[in-house]
């Protein structure tokens, strides 16, 4: 239960809100050696994920972002910028919406959304050093599968609607309207609601 | 609560004031059951009564036309559900359309859309960019159908905005439909009288007016037919079951009294200080926009967006000044979508989710007005720094 006058989120959360590290001076992205954009204003909120890199040892030297978002955005890329710096890029691509959390001391459910796009963004950054320092081969592509044909909906699309609030399989069908023709997607649906919760709730 | 702290949020909820503060301290001692015929119930009787012709004669009506319920929203609720009796033996040949807003409030809009399944045909007019109901369309639509109910908010809580109800109500009655409106918002802000408005039901609730929560009241036309909500007691002249909230009733009972007395001058007031906001906001912040009608809205409702600052971290960074807003955006809901008042008059995404809610009362100075115009601008500027929607030439199609 919240006292009053306690804030609704953790303290380390509010510290970053209040105080966010690593915002990206000037306006010229172009001028660091990776960029990465993921989501938009129409659904109110986008990031933007700069990173310069060290050729030589292939890790992050500097991470810097803006976002339009709310408190969770704000503090969870604050985080993210400050967990980066000095990782390689192979690690730096590993980071998790729940390792950002769990360094944040934990979000409320229907916050983990707006979290995700930070690593999102910092992911298509480096993808962005890579094609433009001619290194194509090193592009890890968000693999993107098709879980039922007939709505064309993908496991993308799963993993947003419980990271939505979709917690069984019919509020799932309610969010994506997966299944709703043949049906035969039902099992491999059901396994990565399971995987999702697991990974973004721990549920 | 540490520090400063400064509400302007009342059209979310209101303090007491400090006459109900008083008035519900004394109630507590007196706990008989108004049905009860003993002495102590006959006292609680008395009281509640009481309460009523004040209700009553504040808003123009007979006593026997107000009907004491939970909350505006049940009061809301009542209305609506009377028209599930179409299939029911009580009132025949009720007629089966229900006509409401695009920009109603949640209880209206969820219980239209479940009256939808249970088979009443709803239709909603459209707002224009201020807020307004479309005339136009309410004629055609009452032409086209047998609207049994018409039902349209007077002010609106997120932006405002008042509606035209006396030519509404004229409209329904022409063509044999009823009308409500949830008055929620302007009951005890402007002057609200039932035969001027021409309603046949019109909903009010006690803690926008500095009264308690869990207390509204509903006003029922003598002579319409009617259901009740609550079933399986005698209460309320058998038109709300359930043992008075005395407490609640003695409390509304103050808060109208109260509202009798200090309105007019009161709204005077906040008219003035919206304006110093108005002006402040757009002296200080670059691209402020004003939602909502200019003039005729509530006294003491502000709603502006500040585009490239996302509401709810707006909410927050003011939070931490001790400045309480409220926002359209979709995050601080916990939905995704952002208000739907505003998507309603025609805003785009962007600009409903960088938009916040000032909302004054009786408690706000003109030196609390001061603080927030030296507040926000930081505020905008600090998220505008950060944000996204600020980078000249940005990757964003959207972005400015």
């Amino acid at each position: 239960m919240l006292q009053p006058g306690e804030w609704a989120y953790t303290e380390k959360l509010k510290e970053h809100f209040e105080k966010p590290k690593n915002i990206m001076q000037g306006d010229n992205p172009d001028s660091f050696d990776g960029v990465g954009m993921e989501g938009n204003l129409q659904c109110g909120d986008q990031m933007m994920v700069v990173i310069n890199v060290d050729r030589e040892k292939d890790t992050i030297t500097d991470c810097q972002w803006k976002t339009y978002g709310c408190a969770s955005a704000i503090a969870s890329t604050s985080i993210l910028s400050e967990m980066v710096k000095g990782m390689t890029l192979d690690q730096a691509f590993n980071v998790s919406p729940k390792d950002v959390a769990r360094e944040l001391g934990g979000l409320p459910d229907h916050k983990i959304h707006c979290s995700v796009l930070g690593d999102k963004a910092l992911r298509a950054a480096i993808n962005n050093y890579f094609v433009r320092n001619g290194m194509d081969g090193r592009v890890k592509k968000e693999q993107v599968k098709i879980v039922c044909q007939c709505m064309n909906v993908t496991d993308h699309d799963i993993e947003d609607a419980v990271l939505e609030g979709a917690r069984s399989y019919y509020e799932l069908q309610e969010r994506t309207k997966l299944g709703t023709v043949c049906g035969q997607c039902k099992d491999e649906a059901e396994a990565l609601l399971v995987k999702f919760k697991h990974l973004h709730f721990g549920i | 609560m540490a520090g400063r702290q400064i509400y302007f949020d009342n059209n979310a909820t209101t303090p007491l004031h400090p006459e109900v503060k008083k008035e519900i301290t004394a109630a507590l001692e007196m706990y008989g059951n108004p049905s009860s015929m003993h002495a102590f119930g006959r006292e609680a009787r008395a009281n509640v009564e009481d309460v009523r012709k004040r209700v009553a004669r504040f808003m123009g009506a007979d006593e026997s036309e107000i009907v004491f319920t939970g909350s505006g929203s049940e009061a809301n609720n009542t209305v609506l559900s009377l028209f599930v009796c179409h299939t029911a033996q009580c009132i025949p040949g009720m007629r089966q359309t229900i006509v409401t807003s695009r920009i109603e409030h949640p209880c209206v809009l969820e219980t239209s859309d479940c009256l939808k399944h249970r088979g009443v045909d709803v239709q909603y007019l459209e707002v224009d960019s201020y807020g307004k109901v479309d005339l136009g369309q309410l004629e055609e639509t009452l032409k086209e159908k047998t609207v049994g109910l018409v039902s349209v908010m007077m002010a609106n809580n997120e932006i405002g905005t008042m509606q035209d109800i006396p030519a509404i109500s004229e409209l329904a009655h022409r063509y044999g439909a009823l009308m409500h409106t949830d008055a929620v918002q302007a009951f005890g802000k402007v002057p609200v009288n039932v035969d001027d408005l021409g309603v046949d039901f019109l909903t009010v609730s006690g803690h926008k007016i500095y009264g308690p929560k869990g207390i509204g009241a509903l006003y029922v036309r003598k002579g319409i037919p009617y259901c009740p909500f609550i079933r399986g007691g005698h209460q309320e002249r058998g038109r709300r079951a359930g043992t008075e909230n005395t407490l609640g009733i003695m409390g509304l009972g103050m808060a109208v009294d109260m509202r009798a007395a200090e309105m007019a001058a009161e709204e005077i007031r906040l008219q003035g200080l919206k304006e110093i906001l108005r002006r402040g906001i757009e002296e200080r912040i670059d691209d402020a926009v004003f939602n909502g009608h200019p003039t005729d809205s509530l006294a003491n409702t502000l709603n502006v967006s500040f585009p490239g600052a996302e509401g709810e971290a707006i909410l927050l960074y003011l939070d931490l000044a001790g400045i309480a807003v409220s926002t359209g955006s979709a995050c601080a809901s916990g939905s995704l979508d952002p208000s739907h008042v505003l998507l309603a008059t025609g805003v785009d995404a962007e600009r409903a989710h960088g938009s916040i809610r000032i909302s004054l009362g009786r408690e706000n100075t003109r030196e609390e007005v001061d603080y927030m115009l030296d507040v926000l601008p930081g505020v905008i500027s600090k998220i505008r720094n950060m944000s996204t929607a600020y980078i000249k030439g940005g990757v964003h199609a959207s972005a400015r």
